[in-house]
């Protein structure tokens, strides 16, 4: 249950960030608080968006599915399913694979940071470790 | 986990609340630029026409100005279809942007980034006619990397020239030459180096007419 309650929070924050970068692209805000990173090269690249849509936004509506199907499990009828388990493992290795990715073209091909990209990474491989745990644990 | 759901509630309304905040606030300027020192390279601006046509008028202009997106999208069609297209008139667009508007610079950037590609006048046309990044002070820099794309520039080589500010010192330069012949506002219309206070694209017609009639 630990496990999906860490999953549930970590999607929410997930889906703040993955919100936040959206709405700038979408030219909601008006500019990134970035510090020191390149955060408006990165999301102004051609890396940010992938087949017409932005990258942001599939950050957002995979965190969201994370968030929804992690709170699903954990109500009472839903807590001991491994079917769930699996679900979220599944979606957090694709999400997983997807970061690895964007990490990749930040660090090898942009040879540019964005830090809320970093933040997004982090929580991302956080939720497939946890995801991945709690697939193991009977 | 009554108290799970009300840490939930917490980082969403902490969340929702920072966004709203950022949203609200003054978008900065684009990145700030060095002092700037007027360029010498003999640049005299971008010209639609033919050299040879018997008038030539010189526009100072910005990017962010309302009557100057006005001129360009209403007037300016009529112009080149009716006079420019023909050979009768050459037109010269100076950048003149004023420092009241926070995104002239950086729009009249862009449009140089463009002309560096040979896409000075698909950039201009593009500013001027979504000109509604003008009106909402957010910073535009990822808007106008998309006219870039729309007209189908480099984008590699756009974000170095914009990144470097490579052509600040024209855009300087442009500046201090309409100071110099005397420009207060914009638009600005100047023939054969004397001010031309009309605008409308009947004004320049006559204009021409008048002009070219002189000629014969």
């Amino acid at each position: 249950m630990i496990r999906r309650q860490a999953i549930v929070l970590l999607a929410l924050v997930g889906l703040l960030v993955a919100t936040y970068l959206w709405l700038y692209k979408i030219g909601v805000l008006g500019e990134l608080r970035c510090g020191t990173g390149s955060c408006e090269y990165v999301q102004t690249s051609r890396f940010a968006d992938l087949l017409g849509v932005p990258v942001a936004f599939y950050g957002v509506a995979g965190y969201a599915t994370l968030f929804v199907i992690g709170l699903a499990g954990l109500e009472g009828r839903f807590a001991g399913d491994r079917r769930l388990s699996v679900l979220l493992a599944a979606l957090a290795t694709a999400g997983f694979a997807f970061t690895l990715y964007l990490t990749y073209i930040e660090l090898f091909v942009l040879h540019a940071i964005c830090r809320w990209c970093v933040a997004s990474a982090a929580i991302m491989t956080a939720i497939w470790a946890a995801a991945v745990a709690g697939l193991t644990r009977r | 986990m009554k108290r799970f759901y009300v840490l939930l509630a917490l980082v969403a309304v902490a969340g929702g609340g920072a966004m709203w905040y950022s949203s609200h606030r003054q978008a900065a300027p684009p990145p700030a630029a060095a002092p700037v020192v007027a360029a010498t390279d003999g640049f005299r601006g971008y010209t639609l026409g033919v050299e040879s046509a018997p008038v030539e008028v010189t526009e100072y202009s910005d990017f962010e100005c309302p009557f100057c997106a006005s001129f360009a999208t209403v007037q300016m069609p009529v112009i080149r279809e009716q006079l420019i297209a023909p050979g009768k008139l050459r037109w010269r667009y100076r950048d003149f942007p004023l420092p009241t508007h926070r995104y002239s610079r950086y729009a009249a950037l862009a449009a140089q980034c463009g002309g560096e590609q040979g896409k000075f006048w698909e950039m201009h046309d593009q500013l001027f006619e979504h000109h509604q990044w003008a009106q909402t002070g957010k910073n535009p820099r990822s808007l106008f990397r998309d006219f870039a794309r729309a007209v189908g520039l480099d984008l590699d080589k756009y974000d170095a020239c914009m990144d470097g500010q490579r052509y600040a010192g024209r855009i300087e330069a442009s500046v201090q030459e309409g100071e110099a012949a005397g420009v207060r506002g914009t638009p600005s219309f100047y023939v054969n180096g004397r001010p031309f206070e009309r605008s409308t694209s009947d004004d320049f017609k006559a204009l021409v007419d008048s002009l070219t009639k002189k000629h014969k």
